[in-house]
């Protein structure tokens, strides 16, 4: 009779110590907020143990403020993976010796995974107090009220906004209000072979030229050989919003309230767009790219001429082999060019909101920040300081580095709609239908406005 | 004893289950019926839940209405389809041919079972990346091969009509092992007499096959028709890997990819809801007509 009795003790026992395990485990992520921010501070928080670590993240971050003159300030990107992480160590590093009160905690994921995990951390309220957010994804951060105001930030701190370039900085408002600002940027050119260029005995791109010698151009070095093509450019909604301005249209009214997706100018600069691939051929189609990116076709000297970012550079610093050079990228009636920006934004519901307006004020407009980025050629600083300018411009290739400059006077942004993302999709789709010659221009854009109409919402 | 049991039994019982039920309620039932709920509102999946300030709104079986009354639904079924069409006659004359061929006692035949089943170990990002190649147009093998016996490859996966049969190929690369495993266990249940039998009285290879292997292999065939129409309607990675947002003008966009581009990319948290609750609706509605399918065709004895 004895034996039993031990058994079903023990085996009692046995089921608390797991329940006990269990909710031991549970709540293991906030029993020690102090020796948490000590152990993934730095850069190598990089990947899960850093994610995990920052799970009761933003309220600790504020509780230590009370014990301690310093405070800690989570930052989370994404941009800082890979080759650039040093840097961001360094703007680290520089930062916290010059406010020594404020502790840097910097978190990176990697892209494919950062949106998700910030939704669930926004949703769930434990967003780190700095994050940074791409254009399309700041839109609808913005609109949905999760970001901080910082037009008071700016105040208090006597912010000087003329150190950071005007459209940079004005692309991170939503609805009139300050919502972000730019952390790096990176415009489109125009770039070139210089060796097709001068096998085809065509004169070299200048600021003057508009879609009909850029097309010239493509023409006589697609006349090379089969397998040498003159331009490529995405059939997408970036370049496609571009173009449609370059030509003197737009994708919405004037004061964004309904779509003006298949009027005349759009569908004349689709039909440009699509006629250089079906008809002239002077762009490969999907079919001969067959996978391979146009960057690789380049680099492979078979592509006269390609508009893309600055972010370009490094690679083809790298990897071509031939002279090359760049452009202001042409226009039609008017010139327009594109940039794509970072921005860096404020928790609405961080604790430790000042102390993360310095941060990113001094990764987005300060000089230290600017010319750590210009000596490791990440990306372009939004500042306008003359001498940070100065060095970026001494970098060649290319020769003409004056033109990523001279690109920002003709600016223009895509319209800020909450549901930014679904619109890039459903235009890009239709879009690509027509550069595959499957519908008509005139067709897919009637087509693309229904859709858009029904789907996106505009106030 | 019957019905009365020691109130510590129970305890011990409760205790014991707990670990295991608590992580299925926690991380399965509750976001199950939650997800019912999200798919009744218009969350963005960002905004915290306030229900005094009306967040998230409440739209009844709105979303459900607008899926369905969209074009998008249909094309994407219809694309589901037309994978189904092609993977399901496919993966099963592969993976029973495997079977059959893995059935023998040839020397070494543990190793070419293994050869057989590692692309199932294969995570589906590499396998997707080597499939990309393998079907590029101009520098992939599968065109080379077939410029051998003079026939032009199609773009693949840049082609709205041949890149589905793309994804299919690739998913059949990476299934068959799984399915011919499957298979092969049942082939070694049945019994040899019936083919010494068959033997005797000189039956055919052909006949053996379709006169005994196959009524004795139906129910397993019948367990591998259901996973597969299942996994068919829950088609995702090789779809978000091969063929780049969904693929030449959507021809490729699938269910599971819509779900996730709508919660995660476009912020529509309760339409994304809505949108698994019908996929779960279809997957249903087609396994019970299976079940009762069976019927007709799956012998139990053997």
């Amino acid at each position: 009779m004895q034996k039993p009795r031990i058994l079903k003790a023990l085996s009692l026992l046995a089921a608390f110590a797991l329940t006990l395990v269990l909710l031991a485990a549970c709540s293991g992520g906030n029993n020690d907020p102090e020796g948490n921010g000590a152990g993934t501070n730095g850069a190598q928080s990089a990947g899960g143990d850093g994610a995990k670590g920052s799970g009761g993240g933003a309220k600790s971050g504020g509780g230590a403020g009370g014990k301690t003159e310093q405070v800690t300030v989570k930052f989370a990107n994404f941009s800082g993976s890979g080759d650039p992480a040093p840097l961001l160590e360094q703007m680290r590093e520089t930062f916290e010796a010059q406010n020594p009160d404020v502790k840097v905690e910097i978190e990176t994921i990697g892209f494919g995974d950062y949106f998700t995990q910030m939704q669930t951390r926004v949703a769930s309220g434990t967003a780190p107090d700095a994050y940074e957010l791409n254009y399309e994804n700041f839109v609808s951060y913005a609109k949905k009220g999760v970001l901080l105001d910082l037009q008071p930030m700016f105040e208090a701190a006597g912010f000087d906004k003329s150190v950071l370039y005007e459209q940079a900085l004005d692309a991170f408002q939503a609805d009139g209000v300050q919502y972000g600002m730019p952390a790096s940027f990176s415009n489109v050119v125009l770039i070139y072979n210089k060796d097709l260029f001068d096998q085809a005995q065509t004169s070299y791109p200048t600021i003057e030229w508009t879609w009909k010698e850029m097309n010239e151009a493509a023409v006589s070095i697609r006349a090379l050989g089969d397998d040498i093509f003159g331009i490529s450019q995405g059939v997408q909604f970036f370049e496609f919003f571009k173009a449609a301005q370059q030509n003197g249209g737009s994708l919405l009214n004037e004061d964004q309230t309904a779509f003006t997706i298949n009027t005349p100018e759009n569908v004349e600069t689709l039909q440009y767009m699509v006629d250089r691939i079906q008809k002239s051929n002077v762009m490969p189609t999907e079919a001969q790219m067959s996978g391979i990116g146009d960057w690789d076709l380049f680099k492979a000297g078979r592509l006269g001429m390609i508009l893309t970012g600055v972010w370009a550079f490094p690679d083809f610093v790298q990897n071509v082999e031939f002279p090359w050079d760049i452009a202001v990228e042409p226009g039609n009636v008017q010139k327009a060019t594109h940039f794509f920006s970072n921005g860096l934004v404020i928790n609405k519901d961080s604790k430790v909101a000042e102390a993360a307006y310095r941060w990113i004020a001094f990764m987005s407009a300060s000089k230290e920040a600017a010319q750590i980025r210009v000596d490791g050629n990440w990306e372009l600083p939004a500042v306008t300081y003359p001498d940070v300018l100065e060095a970026y411009l001494a970098i060649t290739p290319p020769d003409n580095r004056q033109a990523v400059f001279d690109s920002l006077e003709y600016l223009v942004t895509p319209p800020v709609i909450e549901q930014f993302a679904e619109m890039n999709d459903t235009l890009t789709l239709h879009l690509a239908a027509a550069a595959q010659g499957a519908k008509t221009p005139q067709q897919a854009l009637d087509d693309a406005q229904q859709e858009l109409t029904a789907k996106i919402k505009l106030e | 004893m019957t019905g009365t049991m020691k109130w510590s039994k129970r305890l011990t019982i409760f205790l014991f289950l707990l670990p295991s039920c608590a992580g299925l309620l926690v991380f399965s039932i509750i976001p199950i019926f939650y997800s019912f709920v999200i798919s009744l509102t218009d969350w963005n999946g960002l905004n915290a839940w306030d229900a005094a300030a009306g967040v998230p709104a409440f739209r009844g079986m709105g979303n459900y209405a607008e899926i369905l009354s969209g074009a998008e639904f249909w094309r994407v079924l219809r694309n589901t389809f037309y994978y189904i069409v092609l993977y399901i006659p496919l993966i099963l004359i592969f993976s029973i041919a495997a079977a059959v061929l893995l059935n023998n006692a040839f020397r070494g035949m543990g190793v070419y079972r293994v050869l057989f089943f590692i692309p199932v170990l294969t995570s589906w990002v590499a396998g997707s990346l080597i499939w990309k190649w393998l079907l590029s147009a101009e520098y992939g093998p599968v065109n080379e091969l077939l410029s051998f016996v003079g026939i032009q490859g199609p773009a693949w996966l840049q082609d709205p009509t041949w890149a589905m049969p793309g994804i299919v190929m690739a998913s059949i690369w990476k299934d068959m092992g799984f399915f011919s495993l499957i298979m092969l266990g049942g082939l070694q249940g049945i019994n040899p007499n019936y083919y010494e039998a068959a033997q005797i009285d000189g039956a055919s290879f052909w006949r053996r096959f379709t006169a005994i292997t196959l009524p004795l292999l139906s129910p397993v065939l019948f367990f591998v028709m259901i996973i597969c129409v299942i996994n068919s309607f829950q088609l995702f990675p090789q779809v978000m890997i091969m063929t780049t947002d969904a693929g030449p003008f959507g021809a490729t966009q699938a269910m599971v990819e819509r779900i996730y581009k709508y919660a995660f990319k476009y912020y529509k948290m309760g339409y994304a809801s809505s949108f698994s609750w019908i996929l779960f609706v279809i997957i249903f509605v087609f396994t019970v007509v299976q079940f009762r399918l069976q019927k007709k065709w799956v012998h139990y004895d053997g």
